[in-house]
């Protein structure tokens, strides 16, 4: 599984080691006698200034990658029962939980889904955000009001010196994921994770809040890793894509050469069940099936139930996230699939 | 709280500012408190209950001011004189001026009330607020601990303790507090459950926010309304019990002008001297009374919905 070329982890070719390298990550939630197994092996990694997409529907595994990450897992019942996470060269898994404690917010942050109920509501915006500064920083509380008015300039708050003392409900939904971004940039850290940011606002905001992140990922020369099931909010910003399913990656691919071509069945499904203009009158494709239960996932690829060109080793073996190449042998960088009839869904 | 202030000012130089932008519907600028205390002066039976305990309090306060006469004075040629003349609410067995008794007896009701509930909130929310958060055994040594406090009758497990410690203003205001806590640590732990999984609490951890900050800074005051309202409730409950005590004999001094003792007094002269006992009874009533709408008054305030 360590072969795979999207996580090569001393041997990058420029020699740089990449900000964050997750390798073959499982996570797991023990409740009484069931098992879920939520990350079955995940391999990742970002550089500084590089921005991942990690795409996949509810249950993939794509947010409790993140909070491994983060190091929130619910524990218990979470439990991180194999593979490393590797932050600045450092093996954070190891590390003891106080000084873990201290990479968050400085080093590593995260933006959620529903910035109205991730800010506390008893607490004015002002003090949350200056709240990071006192906590981190030991600033006064003069001080730490004045860097809040800058950082929500900073996030294009209109006249944050008068809104600086407003509460979470007295702003709109996209002006509060602006302060959950604030809050986030705050110590400039070098690794965003914005777990579907954009979900909970309507399109025009979103592309707007989507931008705002863009830009000062380029300003900070963050590691960006977007978590989200909607292929179209990603498209513009991200550099590299991963395709997840029942806890596993199933395809890695440079952004855009995954529109082109797919090399996943899953992929392909959802890239066609995106509804688009010149296709008006069709009736719109949707993968069959429900995803797999994660306390019983299938024998061999977890699509396989719902795969249409599934066969029998589909249902014995599980694929391995192997290179993607061209038909002549060409490689082709940064792709993996894990399909055992890649080639035929690629080129076929 | 220095940025609520700002807040209740009502329009500030914000509004046009934020208007002028256009990207931003202008919003009023209404901050939580002063929404809670409009809804709280709109209704009529939470100020009914404010001015109960206002005046209450302001009783206790101005309590040699407004006595006609000393308490404790008594006056053997005088005894047991019925409502009206110089002593407007009569005198009790040994000459004492009721209304007098009664007036300094409110000192001791809020002063008690207040203080056992004190008590109580300081050990419930501590034990409470581990509970919530620190879960798995702490959870149930503390959460067991509570039911054994649950089996016991509050006043028999009052008059156990002041059996330990002697009779006082001091360890009846511990033995009440003592067997209260347990509720308002259960009521807090379960808040705490609840709030603990909010995303703004994963957020704040998500931002380095050490444990205790968390507690303190995100979940309590998220916590802490219901347990507030239910300790203000409450205070006219432990008033009824600190005057249960004394009228058993196991509270305040005997001599002490305390309304237990007066209706204790007036016992024996029941169908008699109906006065002795009737007047204590109704501050009693009307002071447990202000508590509860008040409250209720609260509870409404805070949140709307739960009406």
């Amino acid at each position: 599984m360590t072969s795979l070329e999207m996580a090569p982890s001393n041997a990058e070719p420029d020699g740089a080691a990449p900000l964050l390298e997750v390798r073959d990550l499982h996570v797991e939630f023990k409740v009484r006698d069931s098992v879920t197994k939520a990350v079955n092996g995940v391999n990742y990694s970002v550089s500084a200034g590089e921005t991942l997409a990690v795409l996949g529907e509810s249950g993939s595994g794509k947010s409790v990658t993140a909070q491994a990450i983060m190091g929130i897992l619910d524990s218990p019942p979470g439990r991180i029962s194999k593979g490393e996470i590797f932050f600045q060269g450092q093996d954070i898994l190891s590390l003891p939980e106080s000084e873990r404690r201290k990479l968050r917010g400085a080093k590593m942050a995260m933006i959620f889904q529903d910035a109205l109920s991730s800010l506390n509501p008893v607490l004015s915006v002002g003090y949350q955000l200056g709240e990071m500064f006192r906590a981190h920083q030991g600033l006064s509380r003069k001080d730490a009001k004045a860097k809040a008015i800058e950082l929500m300039d900073r996030v294009r708050i209109p006249a944050a010196k008068e809104r600086v003392g407003d509460y979470p409900h007295q702003f709109s939904g996209g002006m509060r994921q602006r302060i959950m971004i604030a809050m986030a940039l705050a110590l400039e850290p070098d690794l965003i994770i914005a777990d579907e940011p954009t979900t909970a606002l309507d399109v025009t905001v979103q592309a707007q809040v989507m931008d705002l992140l863009a830009e000062l990922q380029r300003e900070y020369n963050m590691g960006l890793i977007l978590i989200t099931h909607d292929l179209g909010v990603v498209a513009d910003v991200a550099d590299k894509i991963a395709v997840m399913y029942a806890g596993r990656i199933v395809e890695t691919a440079p952004i855009h050469e995954l529109y082109k071509r797919p090399a996943h069945p899953y992929t392909r499904g959802l890239l066609d069940s995106i509804p688009r203009l010149d296709q008006k009158g069709h009736e719109l494709y949707a993968i069959k099936g429900l995803p797999p239960n994660l306390q019983q996932i299938p024998p061999g690829c977890a699509f396989n139930p719902r795969c249409n060109k599934a066969q029998d080793i589909c249902r014995t073996d599980v694929p391995p996230l192997v290179p993607v190449t061209e038909r002549d042998g060409a490689e082709l960088v940064g792709r993996g699939s894990a399909c055992h009839f890649w080639k035929e869904t690629i080129h076929g | 709280m220095t940025e609520l202030v700002t807040g209740t000012g009502g329009p500030t130089a914000a509004d046009p500012a934020a208007g002028k932008q256009g990207a931003e519907p202008s919003i009023a600028k209404v901050s939580q408190w002063s929404d809670i205390r409009h809804r709280f002066f709109a209704n009529k039976l939470a100020v009914v209950g404010l001015a109960i305990i206002a005046l209450l309090i302001l009783t206790a306060i101005f309590a040699p001011l407004l006595a006609p006469h000393d308490p404790l004075q008594q006056d053997l040629n005088a005894t047991l004189q019925s409502p009206g003349g110089a002593h407007l609410l009569g005198t009790d067995a040994l000459g004492r001026d009721q209304l007098s008794r009664l007036i300094f007896g409110s000192r001791i009701a809020v002063i008690v009330g207040l203080a056992s509930i004190l008590v109580a909130l300081s050990i419930g929310i501590l034990l409470g607020a581990m509970a919530g958060y620190f879960g798995r055994w702490v959870d149930t040594v503390i959460m067991r601990t509570a039911d054994i406090f649950f089996a016991f009758p509050l006043l028999i497990g009052a008059i156990v303790i002041i059996l330990l410690m002697g009779r006082g203003v001091l360890p009846v205001v511990l033995s009440l507090g003592i067997f209260q806590w347990a509720t308002f640590a259960r009521l807090l732990r379960s808040q705490i459950l609840s709030v603990r999984e909010m995303d703004f609490v994963h957020a704040a951890q998500a931002l380095g926010a050490s444990r205790g900050r968390i507690i303190r800074k995100h979940i309590l005051p998220n916590s802490m309304t219901s347990v507030l309202v239910y300790g203000t409730s409450n205070v006219g409950i432990a008033i009824v019990a600190e005057a249960s005590l004394s009228y058993l004999g196991v509270g305040v001094d005997p001599e002490v002008a305390e309304w237990g003792n007066m209706i204790s007094a007036g016992r024996g002269f029941m169908g008699v001297k109906d006065f002795m006992w009737t007047y204590p009874s109704i501050a009693i009533v009307i002071t447990a009374l202000g508590f509860i709408l008040l409250g209720n008054g609260l509870r409404d305030a805070f949140d709307p919905k739960l009406r």
